[in-house]
């Protein structure tokens, strides 16, 4: 039968054929290489002309609709304005850290994008602690916002990265303890064997209200790691201008408006694998007939599906909510997102221990 | 309690967020409530508010009369300067002299639009009209004299 993982394998197997076993390997990475660059600007245009319209329609308005067909090209247009334009450095700047913040903000992306499971036996690399390296590495993008907001020489990104600092720092705990919930269930941290374990329900159902909970504290907090509204303080444009990437312009600027919505794409990924099953498809039961036909579905279309309704809800986050404040920020997280999941997880061992889940 | 209002809080917090993205749920799905306006599209059938000011004019009837008596009660009221009446006198048959309007100036570049001189005129002479595509080359057509030449007063005007 068709699919990814076959292309995948004959592709694998045909370069080891024709190619000594490391000028294959090379070629095997810079295609992989490639098809995540690839990704990235799909998922850019893509994203961004999503959240322009969903943000249009919750606001009773139209949104772009001269470009292409119903403004779909909008974003494609933006891309050629912002790829024309001049990137300035400021005077006083930190020549080289400003230059190279927006590159950390998406290699970090781009390293994330690894422990995935995009379908059915496709993973870039499916490493054994796939949940914890997804931990760590996300951690890691604070550091081009540190680096963005020092270097520019102004006190707007000073204050916005400086809040970044604070808000991905607390938030990271809540977050690491609401996917810690699904690792304690599952046993397990590699990617694969999270989807596997859901083979027979999503966490979501499975681990009763505990897993809800988790999965609610874990949506809050990545979209406060990924710097977006009601969380936006590091950028908040109506106090800080623009935060961190005040002083970016250009394709720099675009890097980091990139990063930001591959960022939001692969937390969405990875609640999606961890919550909602990844790219298994949605059984019920014994419903024999149900499960079949949603068998049928590639599992690619249900993983970027699953990834793709976490996207909208987060952009519904966005367009309801007003902004916190920085004592509202760090008060909701150290004051009830933290206690709330520290007690969950005690639920959620309890019951794994006992096995209470389905 | 310190529990019972902390989860009561929760409870709250939640409940509100829910109505807010109710809200935005109802919109997001009811794309009929669009307010959107495509303006040069539309500009055949474009409907404006009934409030909507655009510009003071003064109302002639098809006689080319008008009701205004040179009164200068719109120019006083006026914040800004923005009318300038000027005055004449025009002789009737029977040799009497009587007040009339030579010219009702009217700048339109320092008008804010703002109704006063609309409601200080005892005779319903001038009215704000809709339009609003005010923009000319050169700002010397801003300045418009609103009583049209060779007009009148309406008979029965005082």
């Amino acid at each position: 039968m068709w699919s990814l993982s076959n292309i995948a394998k004959s592709i694998d197997a045909w370069l080891y054929e024709v190619l000594p076993p490391t000028v294959a390997l090379i070629t095997e990475m810079v295609i992989v290489g490639l098809l995540a660059i690839t990704l990235f600007a799909l998922l850019g245009l893509i994203l961004v002309i999503m959240e322009r319209k969903v943000a249009a329609y919750m606001q009773i308005r139209l949104g772009p609709n001269r470009v292409g067909y119903k403004g779909m090209l909008q974003s494609l247009a933006d891309t050629v304005k912002l790829l024309m334009k001049e990137g300035i450095t400021p005077a006083g700047a930190d020549k080289m850290m400003f230059n190279l913040a927006p590159f950390i903000a998406m290699i970090t992306a781009m390293l994330l994008l690894a422990p995935l499971g995009f379908a059915r036996d496709l993973h870039i690399w499916d490493l054994n602690i796939g949940v914890l390296y997804v931990t760590a590495v996300s951690s890691l993008s604070v550091i081009s916002i540190l680096m963005a907001g020092w270097s520019s020489n102004n006190k707007y990104s000073l204050l916005g990265a400086m809040r970044s600092g604070a808000q991905i720092v607390s938030y990271e705990l809540s977050a690491g303890l609401a996917i810690l919930t699904v690792v304690v269930l599952t046993g397990s941290l590699q990617m694969s064997e999270i989807v596997q374990s859901q083979a027979n329900g999503w966490w979501l159902f499975k681990g009763h209200i505990p897993a809800v909970i988790a999965f609610v504290i874990f949506i809050i907090a990545v979209t406060a790691e990924t710097n977006r509204a009601p969380f936006d303080l590091a950028e908040a444009e109506s106090e800080l201008t623009a935060g961190f990437h005040t002083e970016y312009s250009g394709m720099k600027f675009a890097l980091f408006f990139l990063a930001e919505y591959i960022n939001v794409f692969i937390v969405c990924a990875i609640g999606a694998t961890l919550f909602l099953g990844g790219w298994m498809p949605l059984h019920i039961g014994n419903w024999k007939g149900f499960n079949h036909v949603m068998d049928y579905v590639p599992s690619s279309i249900w993983f970027f599906g699953k990834t793709f309704f976490l996207i909208f809800v987060i952009m519904w986050f966005r367009w309801t909510f007003p902004r916190l404040r920085i004592d509202q920020l760090l008060n909701l997280e150290w004051k009830y997102l933290l206690p709330i999941s520290m007690f969950n997880i005690l639920l959620v061992t309890l019951i794994a221990i006992k096995g209470w889940h389905f | 309690m310190f529990l019972i209002d902390y989860i009561k809080d929760i409870y709250g917090a939640v409940k509100s967020m829910a109505i807010g993205m109710k809200r935005t749920a109802y919109y997001f799905t009811h794309h009929k409530e669009i307010i959107t306006q495509q303006y040069p599209d539309n500009r055949a059938e474009l409907v404006l508010p009934e409030r909507f000011r655009g510009e003071v004019v003064m109302s002639h009837t098809d006689t080319n009369e008008h009701r205004c008596t040179g009164c200068t009660a719109c120019e006083l009221a006026c914040p800004n300067g923005t009318i300038k009446i000027i005055t004449k006198f025009d002789v009737s048959p029977e040799g009497k002299k009587k007040k009339a309007i030579d010219k009702f100036i009217y700048h339109l570049e320092l008008c804010t639009m703002c109704n006063l001189c609309i409601e200080a005129c005892p005779t319903n002479a001038i009215q704000m009209a809709q339009n609003f595509e005010h923009s000319v080359y050169d700002r010397a057509q801003l300045t418009k004299v609103l009583n049209r030449p060779g007009s009148m007063l309406e008979e029965g005007v005082e």
